[in-house]
């Protein structure tokens, strides 16, 4: 019975001793969890080059656009994160959205005369129902969310087909609702586009602030102040830059400036749903869920009713997109392509940094790739490339986003 | 539970400090956190346990040995309670009690790590040890609390290794992730930990690491059981040696009683010439 007396601290393993190494530390940034690094960059550089290459891509006028084109990727994505934070992916978000957009519609309509503020939470609960649908099938036949999903994809299409040819119009409905149309095509004065950037950028560096406190009171090893000074500088300048291109006018026959509304429902969901996933329970069981299941439910997490939880954040958020969808195109139509939606809200998180595999990802991820989709779709327009050159760019990108996780992946686990 | 036990197969009887009988409460010793008596498992025809009797003391190990299909892990997921025995008894601190699911072990105290560990490679450390019991505040993560706690329950086990605490258990060493598993075993106030095959997949200096931590957690009055392939491993940390063999358990006594040799013996054939001679401190 002799004890094993050895040096413990001589035991550190070798990727200990390479931390120290200025290239590994890089490297980790690049590859690591929270890395934003790879996808802030490649934006920049879509920026830089059709700023080079079209003039007219840094407008005012042409920023605001993108911002508003690219909502719909933005949310659907978020709304696809829930799902592949579990390791599962929902193929209907496209259709549920168009589900939930018509809904909102044509209860506003003339045909049904319903008030916005019964229309538009009705069409969230419709869109909530049909991801908690899917999950009970899902968890209830333990099948794999792709299937399942996929026939609930086709499910709705008919659904909403039905539906939309069911009022008589001739394949389209139109908004009626002046609430409706303004989700985004109504803009904050700007004086109330300066208050909100100033009280959301204010609000974001005292929590920063905060928390790095709080650690430091607790003896525990916070974040450099240097760091944490940064990103409140460009936080700041971010948000200085947001309201001169918002508050700027940008009609060369009438007077439209402030920020479109599109934005600050982005920013709440995507607040609510960064919320969600850091600071409670709820979210630490998605992460943990996909990271290992198995593990999960030995820690005794109710794996089925957090997977049914996620599944209902997401299709909260598809029914926010499908609002914001009709409001941007005035209408819903049977023409609605749900198919390649849903593909782009997939390609969004990934191409931000959620990975395909389950457990990594966060809101924030959706946003930047639906950002660079919708940069690639405005800037390819406003060089007159066409659908098949603008396709094949996605295709690129989206390719690259997944070999980049697929590294990070891998440099994730090697060690050991 | 046993109305009639058994009588005791002659190779029990010759072996182990254990009071053989399988009688009940009487036959308890207050040393002895953990205590079965005529445990018997079967999985239709086939019988993976016969008449296993077995004590646990508290502050230290005690090496679960023998070969595959001996029933050593029939015996551990009895006692974590992935199934009930056939047939026997089960003490806890002198009292009978029935363990028929991993929930009511784990509220008595008995943790669990098995081989596979059971870890989340994308969660970090302090995560990873509070999965399923978060601390809150305002029903909010209490990160700071958990962070503390998870540094003390390392510090106590002298895990000096690890880097920091918010690193991802994905980017750990073998050695790494198990003290975390343990570490995470002991952080729920387990008297009993069970660690299936620590050291199966480690290298020497990882193996080092974690014989260490079974000492320590030994050393800290936790009643350690391990099962172990590697006869070295188990010299080396072991108080106490229980053979299996067949589904029964041949000997079991204080590891002074045997060695290299007559471990090898009485796992491969389930009887040694050479132990009954040296023990059997009950007759």
């Amino acid at each position: 019975m002799s004890t094993p007396h050895t040096e413990v601290e001589s035991l550190a393993t070798p990727e200990d001793e390479v931390s120290t190494n200025l290239v590994a530390q890089l490297k980790r940034v690049w590859q690591g969890d929270s890395g934003l690094l790879p996808i802030l960059f490649g934006l920049a550089a879509l920026v830089i080059f059709f700023e080079v290459r079209s003039s007219v891509f840094l407008s005012p006028e042409n920023i605001t656009n993108l911002f508003v084109q690219s909502t719909i990727f933005v949310l659907l994505g978020m709304a696809e994160i829930w799902l592949l934070l579990l390791g599962d992916i929902d193929l209907s978000l496209g259709y549920a959205t168009g589900l939930g957009g018509a809904v909102a519609v044509i209860l506003v309509s003339s045909n049904y005369r319903w008030p916005w503020y019964l229309a538009l939470p009705l069409a969230l609960v419709v869109t909530t129902a049909c991801s908690a649908l899917s999950a009970f099938i899902i968890i209830r036949f333990r099948l794999p969310s792709f299937i399942v999903t996929l026939a609930m994809f086709l499910g709705l299409e008919g659904v909403l087909l039905y539906v939309i040819n069911a009022q008589g119009t001739g394949g389209s409905v139109s908004v009626q609702d002046n609430v409706l149309y303004n989700l985004v095509n109504g803009n904050l004065t700007p004086f109330a586009t300066w208050t909100f950037v100033i009280i959301v950028a204010a609000l974001l560096s005292v929590m920063m602030l905060r928390a790095d406190g709080a650690r430091r009171r607790s003896g525990l090893d916070g974040r450099p102040l240097w760091i944490t000074v940064s990103k409140i500088v460009m936080l700041g300048v971010a948000g200085l830059l947001l309201i001169l291109v918002f508050n700027a006018n940008r009609s060369s026959f009438a007077h439209v400036v402030g920020m479109p509304f599109a934005i600050p429902i982005d920013l709440f969901v995507l607040a609510a749903g960064t919320f969600i996933l850091t600071k409670t329970k709820a979210g630490r069981y998605i992460y943990a869920i996909g990271g290992n299941t198995e593990a999960a439910r030995r820690a005794g997490v109710n794996v089925n009713r957090y997977r049914l939880l996620a599944f209902m954040f997401s299709g909260f958020t598809t029914g926010i997109a499908g609002l914001l969808y009709v409001s941007r195109l005035g209408g819903i139509s049977t023409g609605i392509e749900g198919g390649t939606y849903v593909l782009y809200a997939v390609a969004a998180a990934v191409i931000g940094g959620a990975s395909l595999y389950g457990g990594r990802g966060k809101m924030i991820h959706a946003v930047l790739g639906g950002l660079v989709i919708g940069t690639i779709a405005n800037g390819m327009s406003l060089l007159n490339m066409n659908a098949a050159t603008q396709y094949i760019a996605t295709a690129f990108v989206l390719l690259a986003a997944v070999i980049v996780d697929s590294l990070a992946r891998r440099g994730n686990t090697s060690a050991g | 539970m046993t109305s009639a036990p058994e009588p005791p197969s002659p190779v029990t009887s010759i072996t182990g400090p254990t009071r053989v009988g399988g009688s009940g409460a009487d036959a308890f010793d207050p040393e002895h956190l953990l205590s079965m008596r005529g445990i018997a498992k079967n999985f239709g025809a086939v019988q993976a346990l016969r008449n296993v009797d077995i004590d646990i003391p508290v502050g230290e190990v005690t090496a679960l040995i023998g070969d595959n299909g001996a029933g050593k892990s029939t015996l551990i997921k009895a006692i974590s309670g992935i199934w009930a025995p056939s047939a026997g008894q089960i003490f806890w601190k002198g009292k009978e009690v029935h363990i028929h699911t991993p929930r009511t072990a784990t509220d008595l105290g008995i943790a669990t790590v098995y081989q596979d560990l059971a870890l989340c490679d994308n969660l970090d450390i302090v995560q990873n040890m509070y999965l399923g019991m978060e601390e809150t505040r305002f029903g909010l993560l209490d990160e700071i609390k958990m962070e503390l706690a998870t540094l003390k329950t390392l510090s106590d086990l002298s895990v000096t290794t690890v880097k920091s605490v918010r690193q991802l258990v994905g980017s750990l060493s073998g050695g790494q992730r198990q003290a975390v598993a343990v570490a995470r075993a002991v952080m729920r106030e387990s008297e009993m930990v069970i660690l299936d095959e620590p050291t199966a997949a480690l290298g020497v200096s990882q193996t080092a690491q974690v014989l260490e931590l079974i000492r320590t957690l030994a050393a800290k009055g936790i009643a350690v059981i391990v099962i172990s392939h590697n006869l070295t491993d188990v010299f080396s940390v072991a108080d106490r040696i229980a053979v299996m063999h067949l589904g029964t358990m041949v000997s079991h006594g204080p590891i002074a009683n045997y060695d290299t040799a007559s471990a090898v013996e009485l796992i491969t054939t389930g009887e040694s010439s050479r132990v009954p001679s040296t023990l059997s401190p009950a007759q």
